[in-house]
């Protein structure tokens, strides 16, 4: 593969266009699997699957990189099993980019009774019971062996809800476990590490933790921390604080981010990179995302209704098929959850491929006025957070 | 629709079903096994995924239990399942129960039949069951039949029964077939019944012979309900009452042996569930059809090392039901198999053979991904198809005996 500009530097990030208005810009990240075009939703294909939905349809879809998820590849089948299978890349047959998170987030959402300390997150598995250590080291020897493009450092992970001097602690530790996490990557040729920025919803911490990591070489940087439940005024803030003093040269990836109002708005604020579980997901409870909201599709007014899931949407499941015969699929096989994955995963890199495209076209204000327009019946029903958001980087909405 | 067999030795029938489809212009091999749906849908892929299996069967197979509770999204839509399925260019044949589902017998009565769907049970008289047949516009039908004797404990009263109430629904059918718009073109298939009793099944056969049917459906010989032997018997007194240039196809036969068994007795068309069965136990159908000895696996054979993933049972019991492994397959939820990197079955050309490894679909099988699903069902589907060409190229090359030793692994 010949996409590496510069010997020795596996992620190169070219700017193709910035927006003139706000924060917006469009790129090409060349990792080592295959450049990925900016701004861009990664699915997440937590055990080494994109659920029901095979390598090569998500090839076919345009999809350039996707999620594996550490916590839950490095406890089944393990990172043996998957370095001898030529990597997470060779034991799905992903020929294209790869990014893994560190299992930090799982730690503190999945597992009950974990324990962090200075030496990493300690808990039970689930599978054997056996006590398990999650340290900095051992995240990146198992994302070693996993051979992803982007690695994720292993962050102290504290709820956005949480207030007082745990958040404190555990930005710092973040930055302590970063530096361990530098020190432990066997692959600094071919892994990309990616910090990731905590802090809370506190300014103050967020730009201590913003200064610190920002001083080490890494080649991008994860705005974590947030998506957790927070209020959303106070989530765009930080968001914004964030790109504000990351380095504009290197890509920015705000985590857990994948509602098309959120992408949009936050694209607006810097960001690069997303990824959510929510499209792939909420695919299998029978809701398709639309340009106007989404339709359940397990609701009987659809019954009837021959129309696709969106009219102008290209994907294999809108060219063949209807909502009333998804609805009545979804009775008796689970073929029904693949097109339905298949139709949300389209939608969400068609929404932004458009907005990529508007940007490198120079209208991306018109475009989010657009996309805002046919998102809400009226402007009445605008979420007030977006219209600040955007307001504060020079995108009105009237 | 017109049968076209090949001059072979007598009772053997290889040849072509030509002139399919509303069109005239579809054609089947047969020996053969259609494509088994659910709503017209192969179980757990999509049309992409199903394109992967490169050649499909010329005719899918639409149980109408599966499709029966749609009745009137079909009315509504006024253009039958296949198209409400995407699925444009097929063959439609529509049976009446799913092979892969349970069918609790002692609801059926003389004016009525019960189908088993997802939503319950459905009585069905004639004329409902035409409409319904009308709503979804299969190029072929089965006729309503009364399938409730079960061999085991029933009385040769109800057998009779059963008989005669089959042939009372075919006539009612066909008057009613004739009338009805939306079923101009479509074959009707009657259904011979006769559970295990010689004498009515030749009736039966005899009887539904003289009707103006386009095919038959041979029903009561399901596997778990009857054994080889038995069958065997009595299909080949039923296809010797039954027109040579017709098709004769029988319900809830999947295994390969039996299937042997069954294309030996005159039968042409099987049901194609036994890939879809074998997917949902997390198994990977895995037994040699190739009549040319693979030199590789000779030589392993001769120095003691047997091809790893079968299992080891030499027999499979008789009165199996559809939920146990049989001998044809190798469970991939099997620990054995966690490190295993080659692929399902060595030199088998479908996706997931060449793509995957065993050592994945294990993993995707402990983790409960619904991609295993659709991995096994494109590997077994493809490995169920391949058998059957060889069925078709032993019969052609008479070696018959051969293929039956290798894929009993004897």
């Amino acid at each position: 593969f010949s996409g590496r500009a510069i010997a020795g530097a596996p992620l190169v990030l070219r700017i193709l266009a910035e927006c003139p208005v706000s924060k917006a810009r469009a790129c090409d990240m060349t990792l080592p699997h295959c450049t990925v075009n900016t701004p861009v939703f990664m699915p997440v294909g937590t055990q080494g699957t994109m659920k029901g939905v095979t390598a090569e349809q998500l090839e076919n879809l345009g999809c350039q990189i996707c999620l594996g998820n550490t916590y839950h590849l490095g406890m089944r089948p393990g990172p043996e099993l998957i370095e001898k299978a030529k990597g997470l890349h060779g034991f799905m047959n992903w020929r294209r980019s790869l990014l893994t998170d560190s299992g930090g987030f799982q730690m503190v959402s999945l597992v009950e009774l974990s324990q962090v300390t200075e030496e990493g997150v300690k808990f039970r598995s689930p599978y054997d019971n056996k006590e398990i250590l999650l340290s900095p080291e051992q995240s990146i020897a198992i994302q070693n062996s996993l051979g992803s493009d982007i690695m994720m450092q292993l962050d102290d992970v504290v709820s956005s809800t949480v207030t007082g001097p745990r958040v404190e602690e555990a930005m710092r530790r973040s930055i302590r476990w970063l530096d361990r996490c530098i020190a432990a990557n066997r692959n600094p040729e071919s892994q990309n590490l990616f910090a990731i920025i905590q802090g809370g919803l506190n300014s103050e911490l967020r730009h201590i933790c913003l200064e610190e990591m920002t001083k080490r070489d890494v080649p991008g940087f994860a705005i974590g921390g947030l998506s957790g439940g927070e209020e959303k005024d106070d989530f765009w803030k930080m968001v914004t604080l964030s790109t504000d003093h990351l380095p504009r040269e290197k890509p920015r990836y705000l985590m857990g981010v994948g509602y098309a109002v959120d992408l949009v708005v936050c694209v607006a604020l810097g960001c690069d990179m997303f990824d959510c579980v929510f499209p792939t997901r909420t695919a299998r409870f029978g809701s398709a995302l639309v340009p106007w909201g989404s339709l359940q599709l397990k609701h009987k007014q659809y019954a009837k209704d021959f129309q696709p899931i969106d009219p102008e949407c290209t994907c294999p499941t809108c060219r063949r098929h209807s909502r009333a015969y998804l609805h009545a699929l979804l009775k008796c096989d689970t073929a029904a959850l693949h097109h339905i994955t298949i139709h949300n995963i389209s939608y969400q890199l068609s929404l932004m491929q458009s907005v990529r495209q508007s940007i490198i076209d120079g209208c991306f204000p018109q475009f989010v006025r657009a996309f805002m327009d046919r998102m809400f019946p009226s402007r009445e029903q605008y979420p007030r957070w977006a219209v600040d958001a955007l307001a504060s980087v020079g995108i009105t909405l009237n | 629709m017109k049968l076209e067999l090949r001059g072979l030795a007598p009772g053997t029938r290889l040849g072509v079903l030509a002139g399919l489809g509303r069109s005239g212009t579809r054609a089947m091999e047969v020996p053969g096994c259609l494509l088994y749906t659910h709503c017209g849908s192969v179980p757990h892929l999509t049309h992409d995924t199903l394109d992967a299996l490169g050649r499909l069967p010329a005719v899918t197979q639409l149980p109408l239990a599966t499709v029966a509770e749609h009745q009137e999204v079909l009315e509504a839509f006024r253009e039958g399942a296949a198209k409400l399925a995407g699925l444009h260019d097929t063959v439609l044949f529509c049976s009446l129960q799913d092979p892969a589902a349970p069918c609790p017998a002692g609801y059926n009565t003389s004016k009525s039949v019960s189908l088993w769907s997802a939503a319950g049970r459905i009585e069905l008289t004639v004329p409902k069951y035409v409409a319904m047949q009308a709503a979804v516009r299969p190029d072929w039908y089965q006729s309503l039949a009364d399938g409730d004797a079960q061999p085991a404990g029933s009385s040769l009263k109800r057998v009779r029964r059963s008989v005669e109430r089959t042939l009372t629904h075919l006539d009612e059918c066909v008057l009613l077939h004739q009338k009805t718009a939306e079923l101009v073109g479509a074959e009707l298939f009657g259904v011979v019944e006769g559970a295990d009793v010689r004498e009515e099944r030749v009736r039966s056969a005899r009887e539904t012979a003289k009707r103006p049917v386009g095919g038959f459906v041979l029903d009561g010989f399901q596997s778990g309900v009857m054994d080889q032997a038995l069958r065997a018997q009595l299909i080949a007194a039923v296809t010797a009452e039954l027109p040579r240039d017709k098709p004769r196809l029988v319900l809830g036969v999947g295994r390969p042996d039996q299937v042997l068994s069954c294309v030996e007795g005159g039968v042409d068309l099987f049901e194609g569930f036994f890939p879809f069965v074998a997917t949902e136990r997390g198994c990977a159908l895995c037994f040699r059809f190739a009549m040319e000895p693979d030199p590789e696996s000779a030589v392993q054979e001769q120095n003691g090392v047997t091809e790893d993933g079968g299992s080891s049972r030499t027999e499979d019991p008789e009165h199996q039901d559809l939920q146990q492994m049989t001998r044809f397959e190798m469970n991939l939820n099997d620990r054995r198999y966690r490190d295993d990197l080659r692929p399902l079955v060595v030199g088998c050309g479908c996706y997931c053979c060449r793509n995957h490894s065993r050592a994945y679909l294990h993993h995707l099988l402990v983790t409960k991904e619904l991609l295993a699903g659709v991995l096994l069902m494109l590997h077994n589907v493809s490995h169920y198809s391949s058998f059957f060409s060889s069925v078709r190229e032993a019969l052609a090359t008479d070696r018959l005996e051969t293929l039956k030793s290798v894929v009993l692994g004897v």
